[in-house]
């Protein structure tokens, strides 16, 4: 057992967080997806990981660094529909069975859409799906969507497996990329609680405040273990339950990167409701991804499926 | 990052099964919860079995008798034992995981010698002496003082929520060496036999209803300076080193056994909502798992486990009332009958547990130490 970085990872993760801090500053981040994004993207590796040999330990590693500087974009589907799918590809998980609208997300940059849904796997050209229509105010305004009628058309990718292996994959590189959020979020907030001073003390001397991001901190921990837990099982089913470790990673990220978010927002004070501080963006990013591969309540059910069932 | 264990450690839990196996069947029961006298027999049994089959002391080095073994094989001798629903450390806490590892650090030779070849076999129980009536969170600021006469200190003053205070041969005490010093350059850390003259031992009822913790009066007891641990005055610094071993590694074990309460309860909720929070909490405890094992994966690397060590103990401790809270309501209204079969262990943890959150520095006392030594945040300012 050795369950911490690599040297290896390590190097990736220094690699991805200096992309980051170079091309995607919160000023271009504010920009939204466009094809420049996913260029850049696609020419650091990080769409063709599984391509080039690494593990999804490694592409956990990524996706958290993507998530700390909140990049904008289709990043999961592309990393799940490498290979397979030519250009620009977003996604819709139709499997839960849930009624409701469609939304596509980012439909006026992608070339295709792939579809998860109880058949399996398949694969849509931008130019056979309806223009639909566009949500004038999205939750998260890096997040683009429309409203789209899916023709049942499309090339089949896979069966049922390909779909089931799929969400779980996504379900885990998205609780990766919630955890980066969940950590961003407590780095803002460390930074500004140093530096915001009243009662003429930094705000974070004071317990109340201290105690905070103290929970905010531990969240992260926790849910990173969770996640980087789950992804050694998926690269080493061996080692334990996989559909029980991804379910349980997902829940404990998606609550941390909520929870981190209301809280960052509350020791920002004021600021923290203002458009023009980072804070909401990773609330709302939080939230928009806490509706995709599986609500907590699903994953909290897939959980609790594991466990000795009921005697009467 | 890989979860898989090396072969050798794989090899030892295979042993470690078949030996379990054999000797758990012939056991004692389990004497009764308030039965001191039983219970030390039992545990220091338990201690005398492990020592015999090679299996005390994983953590301490060969030298002290131990088995030096790795954090890696220490994290499968507590799932093993667990799984097996084995005897817990019990009355030995505090000299395996406290006093123990504080002495192999900082005692003298003489002193390693003396004690912990006995804490080893389970010849010697260990009680502990830090807190006081006016010194809780605020530790430091303890008022037991120590006066030097010739060879002895005399020792005046009052401990409490000393753990395993009525069976205990030695206490680990920490008095106040120089009243004229700032409080915390005026500790020293003593090795008190427990049968010298002038200590009374009054156990304290708690919520349980019964006695895990004792008031200790002193009472001009004359402890000889060579039971000093360390340099007079140095207390403060070798109480954190204490501290250090408690928090960081001391509730694996009940981290390991909690699984075996979720199992336990599992079968008892048909309810969905009930059954989706069980969901929930299995979800953190595996989680808190995987943190142990990035913990020893950093203690084994680098010798220091890290950050997740700082936060095990807030995160555990809360997580265990938020199970145990889960439990009374799924209990409903079995779980007022202290004696129920069917929920007598899920509600007296319930009730014992509610100390998690205060033993061992407070989650408050916690945050504060996660917040400034981690976060790098400034101390709260003291009132003018």
């Amino acid at each position: 057992m050795n369950f911490d970085l690599s040297p290896d990872q390590e190097a990736l993760r220094d690699g991805i967080r200096s992309l980051c801090e170079g091309r995607f500053p919160s000023k271009r981040v504010r920009d939204g997806f466009d094809r420049s994004v996913w260029r850049e993207l696609g020419d650091a590796g990080v769409l063709a990981l599984r391509a080039d040999g690494f593990g999804r330990a490694d592409a956990a590693v990524v996706f958290e660094e993507l998530g700390r500087a909140v990049v904008p974009g289709p990043v999961v589907w592309g990393y799940l529909a490498h290979g397979l799918v030519d250009g620009v590809v977003s996604g819709v998980d139709r499997t839960t069975g849930r009624p409701g609208p469609v939304f596509v997300e980012h439909r006026d940059v992608i070339d295709a859409l792939v579809v998860l849904d109880d058949d399996g796997v398949r694969a849509l050209a931008a130019s056979d799906l309806d223009e639909g229509a566009a949500v004038e105010r999205a939750l998260d305004p890096l997040t683009p969507l429309h409203r789209v009628e899916l023709p049942d058309a499309g090339d089949r990718l896979g069966g049922p497996e390909l779909a089931a292996a799929w969400r779980r994959e996504g379900a885990a590189l998205t609780a990766a990329f919630l955890v980066g959020l969940a950590a961003g979020c407590t780095e803002l907030s460390v930074a500004y609680a140093h530096e915001r001073r009243q009662f003429d003390r930094p705000i974070g001397s004071f317990q109340a405040v201290k105690h905070i991001l103290a929970d905010m901190a531990v969240r992260t921990e926790v849910a990173r273990a969770a996640v980087h837990a789950a992804a050694c099982t998926l690269d080493d089913p061996g080692v334990g339950d996989a559909a029980r470790a991804v379910a349980g990673a997902k829940l404990l990220a998606g609550e941390a990167a909520v929870d981190n978010g209301r809280a960052a927002t509350q020791v920002h004070g004021g600021m923290g409701f203002t458009w023009e501080v980072d804070v909401h963006l990773y609330l709302k990013r939080a939230w928009a991804l806490g509706t995709v591969f599986g609500t907590s309540g699903d994953h909290a059910d897939a959980v609790a499926a594991t466990l000795p069932s009921f005697v009467h | 990052m890989n979860l898989r264990y090396s072969e050798a450690a794989e090899a030892f839990g295979a042993e470690l099964r078949e030996w379990l196996a054999e000797v758990l069947p012939a056991l004692p029961p389990k004497p009764a919860r308030d039965d001191w006298p039983a219970r030390r027999r039992f545990d220091t049994d338990w201690q005398r079995r492990l020592f015999d089959a090679g299996y005390a002391g994983l953590a301490w080095p060969r030298e002290y008798g131990g088995r030096d073994s790795s954090p890696s094989e220490q994290l499968v001798f507590l799932e093993e034992t667990t799984a097996a629903r084995a005897p817990d450390v019990g009355v030995n806490f505090v000299g395996l995981l406290h006093a123990g590892p504080t002495l192999m650090v900082e005692g003298s030779t003489e002193q390693k010698a003396r004690h912990l070849p006995a804490i080893l076999r389970g010849d010697e129980v260990w009680c502990q002496g830090f807190s006081e009536p006016n010194a809780g969170s605020d530790l430091a600021s303890l008022r037991t003082r120590a006066v030097r006469d010739g060879d002895d200190y005399v020792v005046s003053g009052q401990k409490i929520w000393c753990s395993f205070g009525q069976v205990g041969d030695y206490g680990e005490l920490i008095v106040r060496t120089d009243p004229d010093a700032p409080k915390h350059r005026g500790i020293s850390w003593l090795i008190l036999p427990m049968d010298l003259p002038g200590i009374e031992v009054r156990p304290i009822e708690t919520v349980l209803g019964s006695s895990e913790f004792s008031e200790v009066f002193l009472d001009d007891v004359r402890v000889p300076v060579a039971n000093r641990v360390g340099a007079e005055n140095d207390g403060w610094r070798i109480t954190n080193v204490t501290f250090s071993f408690e928090r960081g590694t001391a509730f694996t074990g009940e981290l390991v056994d909690s699984r075996t309460l979720v199992d336990d309860l599992a079968p008892m909720i048909g309810d969905p909502h009930q059954r989706r929070e069980l969901g929930k909490l299995a979800a953190e405890l595996d989680a808190l798992f995987a943190l142990t094992q990035r913990n020893v994966t950093r203690a084994e690397q680098t010798g220091d486990p890290g950050p997740g060590a700082l936060m095990m103990k807030l995160a555990y401790s809360e997580w265990r009332q938020r199970f145990g809270e889960l439990s009374l309501r799924v209990l409903g209204r079995v779980g007022l009958d202290l004696d129920a079969p069917e929920g007598a262990r899920l509600v007296e943890e319930r009730l014992r547990t509610l100390a998690l959150t205060i033993a061992a520095g407070t989650s408050q006392i916690q945050r504060n130490i996660i917040g400034e030594r981690l976060l790098g945040l400034p101390k709260e300012p003291k009132p003018a």
